[in-house]
């Protein structure tokens, strides 16, 4: 596999070239003593050498987010992490979850009209694609689409590279082809993260066009804006590591909140320094840490009078959304706030 | 037979004999015979034990299998998915079979010859069916937006009546524009078609139907849960097709428009949950919604409710057949012993099977000193002002 | 006879709770699993301990066999009346008699069921609960502590006999007796000081009397529940992670796992970890204390907990797991049936290794795993096999894979629980004689006529 794989883009240079190391200085949870010492790990990464980096990272993408010349630093880790074997969660939690979210072979070709909600994994969810906003909406979902960006927690991305084109291969054959559609809603952001930061650093072909579900949202509440009942309330939002990969979409998500009349109060842990919902470090066997992920994300939204929590992320929604409850907020995501809003 | 090939499945498991919070037995012909012949899961080894020619069809057989209530408890309840949605049909389609083979308890026999020879349970004349109705001044349908259909309970039985004239009373106290049709319609058959009799079903339906096509009906507010079970699942196939609501369900948003005495006394209200509304049609809310709206009542919640309701007893025929009864532990009777546990002065009914059932069983067990049955209609019109609309 | 046997025990028990119909003698002639049917000549069902005692006192006078029923969930058939007679359904009796929270027992009948008792104490006594099998909730409390069960709190407090307090039995002759503190007192509160009785009565597959009243021990409910699924791929490892996980003394149940389907799970072993505690920061300490136990093979990366979010953990707390009854659908046929071995936890592998073998030998659908019992002292391994109860061949198949199982079972040393009748057999074969003499010497003195579950435990 690896005398094969496209490398990721990624130019050396650029990266020499750097003043700042700002995708490890920025690092909310590798300490680092001066930016000597960060600079010289990521050279051994560059160089594809052991760093305690590629030891100690949770995995949380912002390093894509932090780069300032958009050179992939986390893909490149992910990718030593594999080439190095080393394993961030044991082996057989890796290889069984890689089993489970296999391909299941079970598609068959469905007439679909636009728009087309991707829900990837997350069949529970398909609840969600309701009312006004998703009027007309074709719903696809299942493990045989699924994303799989999963696996840049686990060093895997061989299984990116194997698995993506397979899954846009059964998006396109199953849904889209015959259909004539060209644009595809992602409900998740993982998977528009997918088909453009992923799809364009790992040189895979995407034959749609992906659209986030922020975009996609924003352009609805225009055309029902008549409908729009203002919530007045604040919320907190979590910002999932996903969203590291498509910052540009954060305004987007302002806008809608002011659209609905949410106002999103300003907490320590979003935006560029949101802190992981605590779901990852327990696959790699950090609960420890993880407790403290889930606390410090807690009790900061306590602080700021938000009514409730909203999560973009279903899996982050997983993970937090009882804790949040019991601390006396209402966990929700995105859309769902908005279906509150549209009076559905 | 329809549905043989799950019989074998069944593991006899025994979650079908309990409700979902295992609180005591809830399968009403388990509860009161205790042989493991009469829960679910004996009716189900018996039906392939039959068919595979390894036990003959006898009385026993057939009282085994007529005395399912229909209750949907082990629908509800049974642990394997897909395959408890075909439970009741396969019964069903078991006792199809047994009433052509000519087996049938004599109580099944009698209730269905009335129904072929009357069109109703009670042997009485069709023209009489508005009798019911006799003094309230209700209007005969014609323009009003919904009818009001009575079962055979609610039209023939005394106490069925009662619940009848008590719901068209506060319907009309609520402002809901409905009419009566006096004559001429056949009881629901949805007991006929939970005793297996499919055919008897459609006939009965059929002749409703050109009834209700005379009348031009569109919209139907139902007494009782079983004719809003059969209207609306059974009907259309037959070419009936109307918007079927129990009354619960129209007078829950209604409520509001009734004006309320003064002080009323406070007083506990256990709800008892009929098995038609509730685990067949998934209604638990508009009955609570009524009462709840009801000055002076506090809700009191039995054991068994929603989900987990004990039956009364009376569904799949048991209700004229009188399979159930015998013993001490009827399910109508330990139900208003188990009303009587959860501390209730009344325990309110939205059904009038339940009603009478409930009733019987209350004198039976002495407790009518401290429990009152009465439908949830009743409670409420007890409540309303003098004279208001 | 049996007219009379019906109008005798009707005088008894009351018409109603008496038959001698065909339907009775069908459906009470086998059990879920695949042993042939035996035909009863009647089934009695008593209301109390009068009445069982009148029962077997007839049964005694016209040397009528006697077996005890509870819910008859037990698969192996040991409800079956192998030479006719009488079943004596217990399940009229499910009166729950007494509970004493301050020393954590209770009293129930001798039919009353683990699901009654589990909602009875949910609405009674809510800082209490019992130690429930996985077998459904209409199964009998007083059926699975005469088989040696176990369930949800077994790592706590042992196999479900160890949290025995006392019996009310109603003898093969006819007297009542009881065992334990409350043949002296009016508490049922344990089995000790006094010579204990009560191992006249447990694992006799009801040769030795039919139990009218137990007493079980309760524990403290916990507020706060949760679950950790630890997987490794290297079943050599499971005696040793067992051996850490349990020393930690913080488990209540701990339920190793081994199923080919679904798919993902084929050939990981799994240990499901139950624990509770009174707050949210004991039930942290306890999950760090069970993760710190197996830390080094998380750091070798060669085992590790599942990350589980709290909405997945919802099938794994509840209790019964409706996963068990789940089993029998496997192949669309109502049937499964499975040795229970009870053995040392260091053969886990030898076990694993065997079901596997057996299971790919005979081609059926299995389902290996195993209860541990106590902190780690033994454990009830299971191979459980599904079959199609519509196919004889099926069913054939996995009778086969039961026998082999039974055998190699104790030719690991462990011993099949609740055995059936010929596995009882093969016990006997491999018993110490002199301790099978004892038995037959006690069984003897208690039961003259030969009237109780006759066909168990013997030889020949």
């Amino acid at each position: 596999m690896s005398e094969k794989k496209t490398p990721i883009k990624f130019d050396p240079e650029l990266c020499l070239k750097c003043e700042t190391t700002a995708c490890l200085m920025n690092c909310q949870y590798i300490d680092f003593a001066d930016r000597g010492e960060a600079r010289a790990e990521k050279l051994k990464i560059n160089d594809g050498k052991d760093s305690r980096v590629l030891h100690e990272c949770l995995t949380c993408y912002a390093c894509q987010e932090y780069c300032p010349f958009g050179n992939n630093p986390f893909f490149l880790i992910v990718d030593r992490q594999e080439e190095q074997g080393i394993l961030p969660a044991p082996k057989p939690i890796v290889t069984e979850q890689l089993r489970m979210m296999g391909f299941k072979d079970r598609l068959v070709k469905q007439a679909v009209a636009g728009p087309v909600v991707d829900m990837c994994a997350f069949p529970m969810l398909t609840g969600c694609v309701r009312g006004k906003l998703f009027e007309g909406a074709s719903v696809i979902v299942g493990t045989d689409i699924f994303c799989n960006i999963m696996w840049l927690h686990f060093a895997k991305n061989s299984t990116i590279r194997d698995r993506v084109p397979r899954a846009i291969g059964n998006i396109m054959h199953y849904y889209l082809e015959d259909a004539g559609i060209s644009e595809l809603i992602c409900f998740h952001d993982e998977c528009y993260g997918t088909y453009t930061s992923v799809a364009d650093a790992y040189g895979i072909e995407v034959p749609f066009k992906p659209i986030h579900q922020f975009d996609y949202y924003n352009q609805r509440l225009d055309k029902l804006k008549d409908h729009i009942k203002p919530l007045n309330v604040k919320i907190a939002y979590q910002r999932p590591c996903s969203n590291r990969l498509c910052p540009e979409t954060d305004k987007a998500l302002d806008e809608i909140f002011e659209k609905i009349g949410a106002e999103r109060v300003p907490r320590k842990h979003d935006r560029k320094t949101a802190l992981c919902c605590g779901g990852v470090p327990r696959a790699h066997q950090r609960d420890e840490f993880a407790d403290t992920l889930v606390e410090k994300n807690i009790n900061d939204m306590l602080k700021t009078g938000a009514t409730y929590c909203v999560f973009n992320c279903p899996f982050c929604m997983a993970t937090l959304g009882q804790e949040v409850a019991e601390q006396g907020l209402m966990p929700i995501l995105v859309s769902d706030l908005i279906q509150i809003a549209l009076g559905d | 037979m329809q549905h043989e090939e799950i019989l074998h499945r069944c593991f006899r498991c025994g979650y079908c004999k309990l409700p979902g919070n295992y609180t005591d037995i809830n399968c009403p012909a388990y509860l009161s015979f205790r042989f493991e012949t009469y829960s679910p899961g004996g009716r189900m080894w018996l039906l392939r034990a039959w068919l595979d020619k390894k036990i003959d069809a006898g009385a026993r057989f057939a009282e085994i299998m007529f005395a399912c209530a229909t209750c949907g408890n082990c629908v509800e309840h049974c642990a394997f998915p897909e395959f408890r949605d075909r439970i009741l049909l396969a019964f069903t389609a078991g006792k199809d079979a047994l009433l052509e083979a000519g087996c049938a308890p004599p109580a099944v026999r009698d209730l269905l010859t009335k129904l072929q020879n009357y069109g109703n349970a009670y042997g009485k004349p069709v023209k009489k069916y508005g009798e019911w109705a006799e003094g309230l001044d209700l209007p005969v349908f014609s323009d009003q937006e919904y009818l009001f259909f009575t079962d055979d309970v609610g039209t023939w039985d005394p106490r069925g009546r009662d619940m009848a004239r008590s719901v068209a009373q506060l319907l009309k106290t609520a402002g809901v524009s409905f009419g009566i049709i006096p004559e001429g319609l056949r009881s629901d058959g949805n007991d006929a078609g939970a005793m297996g009799e499919t055919a008897l079903l459609e006939d009965l339906a059929k002749k409703n139907i050109d009834v209700l096509r005379k009348y031009n009906v569109q919209k139907i507010i139902t007494l009782s849960p079983h004719s809003l079970n059969t209207l609306k699942k059974d009907y259309p196939g037959f070419g009936g097709n109307y918007q079927v609501f129990h009354y619960t369900q129209v007078l829950a948003f209604a409520m509001g428009r009734l004006t309320f005495s003064e002080n009323p006394p406070p007083v506990k209200i256990a709800y008892h949950d009929p098995c038609y509304l509730g685990r067949h049609n998934t209604d638990y809310e508009s009955a609570r919604m009524m009462l709840r709206a009801t000055p002076g009542v506090t809700l009191v919640e039995m054991d068994r409710s929603r989900k987990n309701t004990l039956c009364c007893g009376g569904g799949g025929g048991n209700f004229f057949t009188d399979l159930l009864s015998g013993g001490d532990d009827s399910s109508a009777r330990v139900r208003v012993r188990e009303a009587a546990d959860a501390g209730a002065d009344i325990l309110a009914v939205a059904c009038p099977m339940c009603a009478v059932m409930l009733e019987d069983a209350m004198k039976v067990e002495n407790l009518d000193a401290s429990l009152r049955v009465m439908d949830v209609s009743e409670i409420v019109l007890e409540r309303v002002g003098q004279g208001d609309c | 006879m049996t007219s009379d046997l019906i109008a005798r025990l009707g005088k008894i028990v009351g018409p109603r709770f008496v038959s001698g119909e065909a339907e009775e003698r069908y459906l009470y002639s086998m059990d879920q699993g695949t042993m042939p049917p035996a035909v009863p000549d009647a089934v009695v069902m008593p209301a109390d301990t009068e009445e069982v005692r009148q029962v077997v006192a007839l049964a005694n006078e016209l040397k009528v066999p006697v077996v005890p029923m509870g819910a008859g969930l037990v698969l192996s058939g040991l409800t079956r009346a192998l030479k006719g007679g009488i079943i004596v359904d217990m399940k009229r009796m499910n009166h729950i008699i007494e509970v004493n929270p301050k020393s954590r027992y209770v009293v129930v009948e001798g039919g009353a069921s683990q699901g009654m008792l589990q909602a009875y104490l949910k609405k009674h006594h809510p800082d209490l609960k019992h130690s429930m099998p996985d077998a459904p909730p209409i199964a009998t409390l007083a059926g699975n502590v005469c088989i040696h069960g176990s369930g949800h709190l077994s790592v706590l407090g042992g196999s479900h006999s160890d949290m025995l307090t006392g019996m009310e039995v109603v003898l093969p002759t006819g007297e009542v007796v009881r065992t334990g503190s409350c043949s002296v007192s009016d508490g049922w509160f344990a089995r000790s000081p006094l010579p204990d009785l009560s191992g006249l009565f447990m694992g006799w597959s009801g040769t030795t009397g039919i139990v009218t009243k137990l007493g079980i021990k309760l524990f403290p409910k916990y507020r706060h529940n949760d679950v950790l699924v630890f997987v490794a791929e290297d079943a050599d490892l499971m005696p040793e992670i067992i051996y850490r996980l349990t020393s930690t003394q913080v488990a209540e149940d701990m339920t190793p796992w081994m199923t080919p389907k679904p798919d993902w799970a084929r050939g990981f072993l799994h240990i499901n970890i139950a624990y509770g505690a009174h707050t949210k920061k004991e039930l942290i300490f306890k999950r760090n204390l069970l993760q710190a136990s197996v830390r080094e093979y998380a750091d070798q990366k060669i085992a590790g907990f599942l990350p589980l979010p709290p909405p997945q953990k919802g099938r794994f707390l509840k209790i019964p797991s409706p996963d068990l009854a789940r089993f029998a659908d496997l192949r669309k046929g109502g049937g499964f049936e499975y040795v229970g071995a009870i053995m040392a936890i260091e053969k886990f592998a030898d076990a694993y290794r065997a079901g596997l073998e057996i299971a790919e030998k005979y081609q059926v659908s299995y389902s290996l795993g195993a209860r541990i019992i106590g902190a780690g002292h033994c454990m009830m391994f299971f191979f459980a096999y599904a079959f199609n109860r519509a196919d004889a061949e099926d069913v054939r198949r996995a009778s086969d894979a039961l026998e082999a199982t039974n055998t190699a079972a104790l030719e690991m040393g462990g011993i099949p629980w609740k055995a059936e009748e010929p596995a009882q057999k093969q016990i006997i074969e491999k018993m110490d004689p002199e301790t099978f003499a004892l038995m037959e010497k006690i069984r003897s003195i208690l039961d003259p006529n030969g009237i109780m579950n006759p066909g168990n435990w013997e030889k020949k």
